[in-house]
């Protein structure tokens, strides 16, 4: 028996969709027996929300008031404790769980093997290197644990099961109290989110402007899509760089991805390789986003934008 | 002493396109283009602007492996490091290993800050900065993009996936680097020529007591699958008529 644990990101009170991916891939490796673990100041729903995913045995809430908003530093010693005797710990590679679980890990004195895209086997996962350039197969330990965070995009999210039972844990650990939450800036927005979107409409550089990259939101909003960006139209300050999309931003896998102006940087395209469909809108015919794009346009953005809102 | 220690990679230049080798051993390296870790290089410049604004005296350059790595190291010095430690090792090294042998690089020079990128272009890991400040029982500021330094804290912005996030950290920390802290300098010849005489000490690795076993194996690189390349559509009418027949709109 593999007793995995999972473990749940969240805000306000709602699970974020990563949660079902990882527990997706740790049903994925065999013989699992799946806790997942809940830190929050309350957590009441979002323990509910996770003991209905397909897989879950247990779920364990562990509330503190230091757990919101959420600081790495103070989960990750109430999380190796939970952890002990676990074969396997997992968290999602979005910045919640990149920041998290290695410094679990390093309490535990454990590897960790980043960004999981397949399981081969309870000791062997394959993942990618090099911005994607290279896929390596790697073999963990057996016999002690391992920590890893869960390509989500590589993952379909658990489906409805259970509900399984939801425990409340006491932790005795010691807390630091060296790190303050100060503030997050984010766009309120209410197209959907980009990590989790069906459809998602990105922009690049040769939008040109702050003003101009408008057209994307607007086209978003009409195919009701997210908002991505490539890095250069975030670096020039176009987007928010919650938009960016690619290596270094977000990693995601919708049915359609529309690649508006983005000439498709190895980078950029590391980050859509699971979109189902991808639609390629560029002026240069030999841009490399062709190469990977199902439908592909050669033209003017500022021209065929218009004529797609008035097609659709 | 108020010190910054910038914890660098020597990795394959960013600008080089990655093959795998044939026989899946590893990528090809041979007569390739090496470099500082861009996320590390801005590690660097961030270090010494903070220097530049007389708020710390010194900023050291570490980083580990084979003595090929002095090459990167002189290129730190040059930016404007101010002396740089090779920590000596033929082994290829996990993020644990290297948090530990900076545990003890920490314990030797006490920096009240270490900055370094928040993960590195090879193995693409984003783990050492995290488990240095773990070991060291110190707070993590990772994927920052901005860093104000103020009596004994600093306050860093983070890019995180809702939005841009601030935190405030006492001092000693650790601090992982994201792509829009800054634009890292340019190299100017005369400084190249003066990094010459800074000084690069060269530690053994075994001499830092360090365990460095590796615990992951990796047993073999593959070339990721290729999405196949679709139909070149003439214009927007005909985009909407495919979409539409897949049922995508």
């Amino acid at each position: 028996m593999n007793r995995i644990l999972v473990v749940a990101e969240h805000a306000g009170g709602k699970l974020n969709a990563s949660t079902a991916k990882c527990v997706s891939c740790a049903a994925a490796i065999p013989n699992a027996e799946i806790t997942v673990v809940v830190l929050a100041a309350e957590g009441a729903e979002v323990a509910a929300a996770a003991a209905v995913l397909a897989g879950v045995a247990k779920v364990l809430l562990v509330k503190n008031p230091a757990n919101e908003p959420v600081l790495a530093a103070v989960l990750a010693p109430q999380l190796a404790r939970v952890a002990t005797g676990c074969s396997h710990v997992l968290g999602p590679s979005t910045t919640f769980g990149k920041d998290l679980m290695p410094r679990v890990a390093a309490l535990l004195d454990a590897p960790q093997i980043s960004d999981v895209m397949a399981v081969e086997s309870a000791t062997r996962f394959r993942r990618p290197v090099y911005a994607g350039n290279a896929i390596a197969t790697v073999e963990a330990p057996a016999g002690r644990t391992l920590v890893a965070t869960v390509r989500t995009a590589s993952f379909q999210a658990a489906g409805k099961g259970g509900p399984a039972p939801v425990e409340q844990a006491a932790v005795d650990a010691t807390l630091p109290r060296h790190t303050r939450f100060v503030s997050v800036s984010a766009a309120a927005s209410d197209r959907p989110d980009l990590q989790t979107a069906a459809r998602v409409v990105s922009g690049g550089r040769a939008l040109g402007s702050k003003e101009n990259f408008a057209l994307i939101e607007r086209l978003a909003q009409r195919l009701g899509a997210a908002v991505g960006a490539s890095r250069a139209a975030v670096d020039a300050g176009y987007a928010p760089n919650e938009l960016q999309v690619g290596q270094t931003g977000k990693i995601i896998a919708p049915e359609l991805y529309l690649a508006i102006g983005i000439s498709g940087a190895i980078q950029h395209l590391t980050g859509i390789k699971d979109a189902r469909t991808i639609v390629a809108i560029n002026k240069d015919a030999e841009a490399p986003i062709f190469e990977v794009a199902d439908f592909g346009l050669v033209g003017d953005l500022f021209a065929i934008i218009p004529e797609l809102e008035k097609q659709l | 002493m108020r010190r910054i220690l910038v914890a660098i990679k020597r990795v394959i230049d960013f600008n080089v396109r990655v093959r795998v080798r044939p026989d899946g051993a590893g990528v090809v390296t041979d007569g390739v283009k090496m470099s500082i870790n861009p996320f590390d290089e801005i590690a660097l410049e961030e270090a010494i602007r903070i220097r530049e604004r007389g708020l710390a005296d010194e900023v050291v350059a570490a980083s580990l492996g084979p003595d090929e790595i002095q090459a990167q190291l002189r290129s730190a010095l040059a930016m404007g490091a101010d002396r740089a430690i090779l920590v000596r090792s033929e082994l290829a090294l996990e993020p644990p290993a290297v948090a530990r042998a900076l545990l003890a690089l920490v314990s030797r020079e006490s920096p009240f800050l270490v900055i370094l990128g928040k993960q590195a272009i090879d193995d693409d890991c984003n783990q050492t900065g995290q488990m240095l400040a773990a070991l060291w029982e110190r707070p993590q500021a990772t994927f920052a993009s901005k860093l104000e330094l103020s009596d004994g804290a600093a306050r860093v912005t983070r890019e995180v996936d809702a939005g841009l996030e601030t935190i405030e950290v006492e001092l000693p920390a650790v601090v992982t680097t994201d792509l829009r802290l800054n634009e890292p300098r340019f190299l100017k010849l005369p400084d190249i020529m003066k990094a010459k005489k800074k000084p690069l000490d060269v530690i053994e690795l075994k001499a830092l007591d360090v365990d460095a076993t590796p615990m992951l194996k990796v047993l073999r690189y593959e070339p990721p699958a290729q999405r196949q390349k679709g139909v070149m559509v003439r214009d927007a009418a005909e985009l909407v008529v495919a979409l539409r027949q897949k049922g995508l709109v």
